[in-house]
């Protein structure tokens, strides 16, 4: 079958903290297929674990219900969907603000988005109060094109 | 999480053995607050040696044990982190107040 992309996952968990270790390994495993190097690596699962984080603790807040992922490859590039059924962001221009938290008695330190932001090249927030958030991030693995060009000379 | 207390020096060592986000934050962010309340340490020291992943939930981490700290007339240090580690505390402004030691790179390697 050939399909829009090369290769695709899905994942589904209950909205657990517990779970941050699992979806961000999850993530990075399916990626290495791509052969990241371990910054590249280390930048998707720290991205990946300040989304689902999101949709836990602000999305779900105290309730229990399904955090969505999807993951895509297509060419040298990964596109990741974190998205949640939760309470919604009013205000997702604010909520993006470096060091803006609505919760900061929890220690949130503001800088989700932010990360997300820097560590990924592309990052979108899609989201409806009372109907939930997609967080759809890209990144492009550097380290595959480096290797290509290296067979190229070879 | 490994606790280290140096009378001597009175220097207080939590040595992380879990990688660091919201839910293993919540698990230690208590016990760190007791033994800092506890020994009163002239300095506490968050070693990240052991580990390979932190997220933005160590920011707050070590914000709040900063501030308490503080309270308390001691300093903090965070030693041993990576790239990654290194990036998320330039970028969210703590090691502008918070001294921070970089991992050992092996010797050789370049």
């Amino acid at each position: 079958m050939k399909g829009l992309y090369d290769n695709e996952m899905k994942l589904e968990f209950v909205s657990k903290t517990n779970n941050e270790a699992f979806a961000r390994i999850a993530v990075a495993a399916f990626v290495s297929q791509l052969d990241p190097t371990i910054d590249e690596l280390s930048d998707i699962k720290t991205a990946v674990s300040e989304a689902v984080t999101n949709s836990i603790i602000h999305g779900y807040e105290d309730e229990e219900g399904i955090v969505k992922i999807t993951a895509k490859l297509f060419g040298n590039t990964v596109e990741i969907e974190v998205s949640d059924n939760g309470k919604g962001i009013s205000n997702v221009e604010e909520a993006r603000k470096p060091l803006y938290t609505s919760k900061p008695n929890m220690e949130r330190s503001g800088m989700g988005f932010t990360i997300m932001e820097s560590f990924m090249d592309y990052v979108n927030v899609e989201s409806a109060v009372g109907l939930g958030t997609k967080v759809t991030m890209k990144k492009k693995i550097m380290s595959m094109e480096d290797e290509k060009e290296t067979c190229i000379e070879a | 999480m490994i606790v280290e207390f140096n009378k001597n020096s009175k220097q207080l060592t939590f040595k992380l053995t879990e990688d660091v986000d919201q839910h293993t934050v919540e698990k230690v962010r208590r016990k760190m607050d007791n033994e800092i309340k506890g020994y009163s340490p002239r300095k506490v020291v968050f070693d990240f040696s052991n580990i390979a992943f932190m997220d933005s939930a160590g920011i707050g981490m070590v914000l709040g044990r900063y501030k308490l700290a503080k309270m308390l007339n001691g300093n903090l240090e965070i030693i041993n982190v990576n790239k990654s580690m290194k990036k998320i505390f330039d970028m969210s402004g703590v090691s502008r107040i918070i001294n921070i030691v970089e991992e050992d790179k092996n010797e050789g390697v370049i």
